[in-house]
């Protein structure tokens, strides 16, 4: 590697070393800096797509065995720093991205265009797009545009919607600890009188007014702003960081589209709109060559902040007078950073597509600024700077008027077990996917907006889509998550063993009868499927016997012969009551007596042999046809919410039992029942 | 001015041309609309699939063979039931393709009993390949997540571990099949695929209670070949069972009775519902088998209304003491 940097540097202090002459024939050995950039550009988007198809559950020699799945969403700096600020903490992969970081600080913004699958794809759009183009149009298409600036603001905006609870925090402090409050205050003016008579401070009577607002503004939110759930944390930049984006698009559209590569075909509620966003991006790059990642992408503008002051950085070399202002550096610019003029360093992706443009071998890689000078951070308006750090704060308090963090909670956001408390949960959750690909039965799929504008997109389970419920014996989902908005789990955790006995299995939320659907409530049917499923010891569905009179069942009673009985009133069904079911009742004043039917005409019904008709019927009185039914009631002590039921309930359509997240675990106070210590 | 002349000397034969041009687009859209022209739309019938039977896999030699053997150790108790009717040779011959139908329907560990034990099925397998079989194939179509009974019931392991291969359902494996003498399949998808070129077939289930049915046994346990939403046909269980056995004619019956799950089925899920009953019913009549099986749980032929229907149906007897089963102790 370290022979492969040589080349592009040939013009700038190493041309001593080679002397011009040598550097023909040391090309010809040695790999273009460009070639090796598309290689390892190749290496990680086949990785990132081989980690995307790996993460299935299965024997087969593609499915998951150890994969570090997660590699590229834990390399990833904005996934760090956004949890950071939501959670107060880091998660232990996601110490991945300071390699990342400290890489960003020495080499510059080399993820974008050397490791980023998102990037990479939009490279060879790009760059099929404006093949054929003439050199002038592509410089053209190159151009820095102010837009890019867009970027920054949109990851001030996210990171401040994350930053949520850091300003809780701080809000807090002024009706709960007064005396830190006016510490901090009296403090801060002190500091400032201090630095005012040093000098240091050259307006003080500006500096006090801002103090004095600051202050002012602090008190006045600290004392109006309640702290109950509206100011918090809410994790946003999965929306269009490009990491948890791309995961999100291959594993839930595309992946489901290749059949072959699951067990059974995949289908997930509401993909089209994931898919939409995915292939909007892409074709973007047909009207600007990686328009996501100059305007869009926040996780660029992390890097171009980090990397702006990089060790190493492109430019144009001591001997830049030469340069003949030909603009060639920017026909395949990727960054559209005007490596000719200042370069924008914050922009520039490392490319190097500018080190094998220029003809003249001007542009290089080296630790010194370039003499054609350089813009290293990006000029922001400090009027949208505010404007973004002010809407990201609203933003949520404002989503979350709609009250479904708080008593307006949906009861149709079922959540993967282990899922964190549902605010605690939107300040981790990436809605990266990982969940809906590696659940094994289908069931986990990407929330519309049940769970609110902020829940978009994340994990909510659907019963009536997949192969079964939540399997009892599966923990997949909690353990793949990158950021543990569903914590891992164990088995014994989830199904309340050993010493998570006294705590009780987790649930997920409790099935529900609509007995106006239910086959045995509602349509003198037998079925109890539902019970028959249950997968819990001892059943949390379980049946009551009734015995319901079928329509029109009242019978006169003709002629006994035997076990047979002739019954004048409308047809039976021919044969149709024999089905074991279906009984023959008699009322002797209070006593009731019940005779299996073994066989029916439509005029006579003969019950089973071992009935002895004891307390025959008489003559001319009347009789009734009954079935027996089981009827399903559901013991919210021990259902579990795992859904199994409602997948199989043969009312294929609005189940006749569903679940819904009453009673779920993560919830206390949705709980169903009286809890006793 | 001067190309506008040009376009008068010229403007017959582009008009020819173009007349030429929108006579074929003009004739194509007639042929084609002539072509598709549909003056009824779509009727009332449906595009029905060739339907399919399966064929009958028992011996006509063999009739009414049955073995019980107690002891724990099902390995030993499998091998003893078929020594005592001449070894597998009898039913196995070199170069048979055999299916075993497992029970499968649940993502649970072995340990629980709801599934058919992962040994037996093993040794089966292996029984088959020594009796010179040359394709053991292991199937169900479970309730749970198909892939995670397989792998969870260790049913997978210990098939492939034997050399069987084992078929985890798809969409394409089904075709729809018609019950003669039935009422309720009636144009059923059932898992068909894993049949194709299949010559024996041995039906493998443990005894389980069933709240429905009363017990699932063997002939509940075909249910696990049924496809489309099945469970439809709960409504009429003691029907749909017996019309299962009636589908089904297996070569050999293998009722695991050394586990019994005496409360909570068809899943169990703890070791509180099971028993230990120490018996293992080999037999060639399938309703011979559940109606001893039965017996295990505490239960009477005329609690399990499927077995007298299924005797009446001429599937089988009920009166298994009238086959003369062999009795053998290994414990």
């Amino acid at each position: 590697m370290e022979l492969l940097w040589t080349l592009p540097l040939q013009n700038s202090e190493d041309s001593n070393l080679y002397g011009a002459h040598c550097a023909p024939r040391l090309a010809s050995h040695l790999m273009r800096i460009v070639t090796v950039r598309r290689i390892t550009q190749v290496f990680f988007l086949l990785l990132f797509i081989w980690f995307c198809v790996v993460t299935t559950i299965g024997v087969a020699w593609w499915q998951l065995r150890g994969w570090p799945v997660n590699w590229l969403l834990q390399l990833d700096p904005l996934v760090a720093v956004a949890t950071m600020l939501s959670t107060q903490s880091l998660y232990w992969g996601l110490l991945w991205a300071l390699v990342t970081v400290v890489l960003t600080i020495i080499l510059g913004r080399f993820f974008c265009s050397w490791v980023c699958p998102f990037g990479t794809i939009h490279h060879f759009i790009g760059y099929l797009a404006r093949r054929g183009k003439s050199v002038s149009a592509r410089i053209a298409l190159n151009k820095f545009h102010p837009a890019q600036h867009i970027k920054y603001y949109l990851l001030i905006f996210l990171l401040t919607a994350a930053a949520g609870s850091l300003l809780s925090n701080l809000l807090r402090v002024v009706p709960e600890k007064p005396v830190l409050f006016s510490a901090v205050v009296i403090f801060s003016l002190l500091g400032l009188a201090m630095l005012s008579l040093l000098r240091v401070i050259p307006d003080p009577k500006k500096a006090l007014v801002t103090l004095l607002f600051l202050i002012g503004l602090w008190l006045g939110l600290g004392l109006l702003v309640p702290a109950a759930g509206l100011v918090a944390a809410s994790l946003q930049t999965g929306l269009l960081d490009p990491i948890p984006l791309v995961h999100r698009s291959i594993n839930l559209t595309l992946l489901p589209l290749a059949e072959r590569i699951s067990t059974s075909q995949r289908y997930y509620f509401g993909s089209w709109f994931i898919g939409a966003v995915f292939l909007t991006a892409l074709l973007l790059n047909l009207r600007v060559p990686r328009f996501y990642c100059r305007f869009l992408c926040p996780l660029g503008a992390l890097f171009g902040v980090l990397g702006a002051f990089s060790l190493w950085r492109i430019g144009a070399a001591e001997s830049s007078t030469e340069c003949s202002q030909c603009h060639l550096c920017d026909t395949d610019c990727e960054g559209a950073c005007q490596p000719a003029e200042n370069i924008r360093i914050s922009e520039c992706i490392l490319c190097m597509n500018c080190m094998d443009s220029c003809p003249h071998n001007l542009v290089g890689y080296r630790t010194t600024t370039s003499e054609a000078g350089e813009i290293a951070l990006p000029d922001l308006s400090r009027r949208v700077f505010l404007t973004s750090l002010v809407s990201g704060t609203v933003a949520i308090p404002i989503v979350r008027l709609e009250g479904l963090v708080g008593p307006n909670w949906q009861p149709s956001v079922i959540r993967p077990p282990g899922a964190l408390a549902e605010p605690e949960f939107l300040g981790r959750c990436l809605k990266c996917g990982q969940c809906m690909r590696i659940c094994p039965t289908n069931i986990i799929h990407p929330a519309s907006l049940d769970s609110g504008l902020e829940g978009l997109w994340s994990p909510v389970l659907n019963f009536r889509i997949g192969t079964s419920g939540c399997q009892l014996n599966c923990i997949a989902c909690s353990h793949i998550c990158p950021t543990a908005a569903i914590r891992p789990i164990s088995l014994d955790e989830k199904l309340g063993k050993g010493q998570f006995a006294q705590a009780g299995p987790i649930r997920m939320g409790t099935a529900f009868v609509d007995r106006g659907r239910c086959l045995p409530w509602a349509m003198d049917r037998p079925c109890i499927v539902c019970e028959e499923n249950c997968p819990v010891s001892p059943k949390a569905i379980f049946t009551r016997e009734y015995f319901s009179t079928v329509r029109g069942g009242a019978y006169r009673v003709l002629n006994i012969a035997g076990e047979t009985l002739e019954l004048g009133g409308p047809d039976l069904p021919q044969g149709q009551l024999a089905t074991g079911d279906y009984y023959v009742m008699t009322t002797h004043g209070e006593k009731k007596h019940r005779w299996r039917i073994a066989q029916n005409t439509s005029t006579s019904v003969t019950v089973a042999a071992s009935e002895s008709l004891h307390a025959a019927p008489e003559l001319e009185s009347y009789i009734s046809i009954q079935v027996k039914l089981q009827r399903p009631y559901v013991d919210p002590k021990l259902c579990i919410g795992c859904g199994i039921c409602e997948h199989e309930c043969p009312v294929s359509g609005k189940r006749a039992i569903r679940v819904t997240a009453e009673n779920e675990t993560r919830s206390p106070e949705r709980s169903l029942l009286v809890r006793r210590s | 001015m001067n190309q506008r002349a040009q376009q008068h000397t010229t403007n017959r034969r582009d008009f020819l041309l173009r007349l030429l041009k929108g006579g074929i687009f003009i004739g194509a859209a007639c042929s084609l609309s002539y072509w598709l022209y549909d003056a009824a739309g779509p009727g009332v019938v449906r595009e029905v699939k060739d339907l399919v039977t399966l064929p009958d896999f028992s011996l006509p030699s063999l009739k009414g063979k049955m073995s019980i053997v107690t002891g724990g150790d099902r390995t030993e108790a499998i091998r003893r039931a078929l020594d005592t009717m001449g070894g597998i040779e009898t039913f196995i011959k070199k170069g048979d393709r055999v299916l075993l139908k497992v029970n499968a329907a649940f993502a649970t560990p072995p340990i629980l009993s709801a599934t058919t034990n992962p040994q037996l099925v093993a040794e089966v397998a292996h029984l088959c390949y020594k009796a010179g079989a040359s394709s053991v194939v292991v199937t169900d179509n479970p309730i749970n997540d198909p892939a995670s009974c397989f792998a969870l019931t260790g049913i997978e392991e210990a098939a492939t571990s034997a050399g069987a291969k084992v078929l985890v359902p798809k969409e394409s494996f089904f075709q729809p099949t018609t019950v003669s003498a039935g009422v309720l399949i009636q144009n059923w998808p059932i898992l068909w695929e894993p049949f194709q070129k299949i010559n024996k077939v041995i039906g493998m289930a443990p005894v389980k209670d069933h709240h429905r049915s009363g017990a699932s046994m063997i002939m509940k346990n075909w249910y696990g070949l049924l496809g489309g939403r099945r469970n439809i046909f709960h409504q009429d269980i003691n029907t749909i069972i017996t019309e299962l056995a009636m589908m089904v004619k297996p070569t050999l019956v293998i009722l695991d009775g050394t586990t019994a799950m005496m409360t909570n089925g068809p899943t169990g899920g703890s070791l509180s519902d099971l028993k230990q009953t120490n018996t293992m019913i080999v037999s060639t009549d399938q309703v011979a088998a559940d109606a001893f099986g039965a017996t295990l749980l505490g239960k009477t032929v005329a609690d399990l209304l499927y077995i007298p229907r299924a005797e009446s149906a001429g599937l089988g007897t009920a009166d298994y003491e009238a086959l003369s089963p062999v009795r053998v102790n290994v414990s």
